[in-house]
């Protein structure tokens, strides 16, 4: 026995356990900044196995914390590095991520997304900031009011195309064009489920309970409903250089999609991909579109169309895309990377999906043709391939989406 | 409760070869009683876990399979609609509500997979296989199951758990799952075994398959899901091709490379991944078999 209080009595066994709690809460923190769901039940789950003994065997503890704190396939592979890092000291390499960081919202040069259009001035001498963009061939003025508003000077454009949409009047327009089509692609989808439900099963429950009174003789019938299932629109936005004059428009097309369509998610692409769904869901549209124009931002250089499309298929189809699923291309197709990678990725996507619709703004440009070895690649995975440089393109596509 | 290595020793006498981690995850469902999601590729033996599993526990296996518009009628309970009709009829000219009573009583309760699983006295291992198959609804519905453990009947009231089952869920990703749906279970990826553990497994399972033949048919196997292919060959498929090989009395794969061909259709289950091994594909994997 000692008597100097240097063996372990009960205040040194509560100070052990205090120490094991803050680490383990510790621990906790460090999974949820790497992204893993980790509730409250977890937390006490694991204190309690650390008090069954699992502490003195680490190989063990690992093992169990990974069952208990992984939820999806992408944490059970990172768990191991981490808790080594953590527990054990051992280091780790570091992942980049594909969706937006944090640090891009710091750099200011990432604000020149071009997504609407005013009249461009004369000269553009009433510019307020000129921020270079990340391609270098716009300039962006900021007007007093617009927050966003960027115009091109590059104004050597056909009348009718997008590129050259410029008052709010007409955004407004093409936003709401976008909104019709998406209740368009609903009310048909419902309208076709009504029919198929016609002679759908009985609801025996219900018809027993009803015809009681008839001695059991089922004279009223009562059928049971389908839920209707909607239809779900993927859209993949290329968001490179080449596209810039047409990205604008169609963030707020998607927006407008996002935002009639429940059943809808949205990506952006350049050299590398994010999901931008959330952002996109803001209800506000400019603010929707401030969120976007960080994440929009490419490196300025080329378009990873294939890679792009690997790490969705990778990391994200298998959540966003069901059996009626129809996913949306809209890109010009200019391809720096592998084209090769391209085809085969967009064989994968075609086997997952219901429809590719593959949108090019270009198509309509007098003498374009599908020469780059991206777009041909891509185009016999596609189901439809075609122009929407207008609000007339963007509106005859109501047709064939609809039957999807 | 069993420890670790006797929950593998168990798993290996019911036909399972698992890795450790497994063992860990399957004595953490009974410490933390939470049900057990196995994640992971079609074919690599997520639903084989469930079996084994009842096998651990010398236990029932009572499974639900998932598929798209399941609903509760199918998996929770269902009333005897012929039997109640009949006795309507025998009741003619009775007071209604007093049939009522009597045709919407226990009598008349056809229990389905999940009622079934919480009213077993020895708790039963309930298997909802392909969860990421049924509807988002459902996948709600079964999360209130899974945690409160008992269900409400209208015309019966609460049917609270007798015993709480040993649930597993699997799914093969093609729809995601809700975070508290994953949340609320432990979370096992099963991979594709490594040779070593496959030729255990085929050992296991196919009688007159030796240890030197079951190692030759797992390497191959594993270089052939090198290979870029639409569908990657499961356990299922190896102990098919296996069984196949042993029937035509193959002993070594090196003395019948025409057999080994020929039999690859076991592994193979598309046109483009069969016209893609050619015979000279099978002949480099086969010389990669040691």
């Amino acid at each position: 026995m000692s008597c100097c209080g240097a063996a372990p009595d009960i205040n040194d066994v509560n100070e052990v356990s205090r120490l094991v709690s803050a680490k383990l809460a510790a621990f906790l923190k460090t999974l949820r900044d790497s992204g893993f769901a980790v509730g409250l039940a977890e937390g006490q789950d694991a204190a309690s196995l650390m008090t069954a003994g699992f502490v003195a065997r680490p190989g063990l503890l690992r093992s169990a914390f990974k069952h208990l704190f992984s939820a999806r396939k992408s944490d059970w592979e990172k768990f191991d590095g981490i808790f080594d890092a953590f527990w054990l000291g051992k280091r780790v390499r570091s992942r980049s991520t594909t969706t937006g960081s944090a640090k891009s919202a710091n750099n200011p040069s990432l604000k020149s997304l071009p997504n609407t259009r005013p009249e461009p001035r004369a000269g553009g001498d009433t510019a307020m900031d000129q921020i270079p963009s990340g391609d270098g061939a716009d300039d962006l003025d900021r007007s007093g009011e617009g927050r966003m508003e960027g115009a091109s000077r590059a104004d050597q454009l056909a009348e009718i195309d997008f590129r050259k949409m410029a008052d709010p009047e007409q955004i407004e327009e093409a936003h709401a064009a976008a909104a019709r089509l998406a209740q368009t692609m609903r009310t048909r989808l419902t309208r076709r489920d009504l029919a198929r439900r016609r002679g759908y099963r009985l609801d025996l429950r219900r018809t027993i309970h009803g015809n009681i009174s008839h001695g059991g003789v089922p004279i009223t019938l009562v059928r049971r409903q389908r839920k209707e299932k909607p239809l779900r629109l993927v859209m993949l936005l290329d968001a490179s250089g080449s596209m810039s004059m047409y990205t604008g428009v169609f963030l707020r097309f998607i927006h407008g999609v996002l935002d009639e369509f429940r059943e809808a998610e949205a990506f952006l692409f350049h050299t590398r991909l994010a999901h931008v769904s959330d952002a996109m869901k803001e209800k506000d549209a400019a603010r929707a579109l401030d969120r976007l124009s960080i994440m929009a931002q490419g490196a300025g250089g080329g378009t990873k169309i294939g890679e792009s499309l690997q790490t969705f298929n990778r990391w994200h189809a298998a959540r966003v895309i069901h059996s009626r699923t129809v996913v949306m291309i809209v890109s010009d197709g200019y391809e720096t990377g592998d084209a090769a990678l391209l085809g085969r990725e967009m064989a994968a996507l075609g086997r997952r999906c219901r429809r590719i619709v593959w949108l090019n703004p270009m198509m309509a440009w007098e003498g374009y043709a599908p020469e780059a070895a991206g777009i041909k690649a891509a185009l016999p995975h596609v189901d439809l391939y075609a122009p929407a440089n207008t609000l007339k393109s963007l509106t005859a596509l109501e047709p064939y989406l609809a039957k999807l | 409760m069993k420890t670790r290595e006797e929950i593998a020793q168990a798993l290996a006498a019911a036909g399972y070869i698992a890795d450790g981690e497994l063992a860990t995850a399957i004595s953490l469902m009974q410490l933390l009683r939470r049900p057990l999601l196995l994640e992971g590729e079609a074919g690599v033996g997520k639903t084989e876990v469930a079996k084994a599993l009842a096998g651990v526990h010398a236990t029932e296996l009572i499974r639900l399979q998932c598929y798209e518009g399941l609903d509760q009628s199918a998996a929770l309970y269902e009333w005897n609609y012929q039997r109640q009709l009949l006795s309507i009829q025998a009741h003619r000219g009775d007071n209604p509500d007093a049939v009522e009573d009597q045709i919407f009583s226990e009598k008349y309760l056809l229990e389905r997979p999940l009622l079934a699983a919480i009213r077993r006295d020895k708790p039963p291992v309930l298997l909802i296989d392909e969860i990421d198959r049924a509807d988002d609804e459902f996948e709600a519905f079964l999360l209130e199951l899974l945690s409160d453990f008992q269900v409400s009947i209208p015309e019966l009231g609460t049917i609270k758990a007798v015993t709480i089952p040993h649930v597993v869920l699997t799914s093969n990703g093609t729809r995601e799952l809700s975070d508290a749906l994953r949340r609320r279970c432990l979370y096992h990826y099963v991979d594709y075994p490594d040779a070593d553990r496959e030729a255990r497994i085929i050992m296991v399972r196919i009688d007159g398959a030796g240890a030197s033949l079951s190692l030759q048919i797992a390497r191959m196997v594993e270089s052939v899901r090198k290979e870029e292919l639409r569908k990657v060959p499961g356990v299922a498929e190896t102990l098919d091709w296996a069984a196949a090989l042993v029937g035509l009395d193959v002993r070594d794969l090196h003395d019948a490379p025409e057999t080994v061909h020929e039999t690859l259709m076991c592994l193979l289950k598309t046109h483009e991944d069969r016209s893609r091994m050619s015979r000279e594909v099978t002949e480099r994997l086969l010389g990669k078999v040691a």
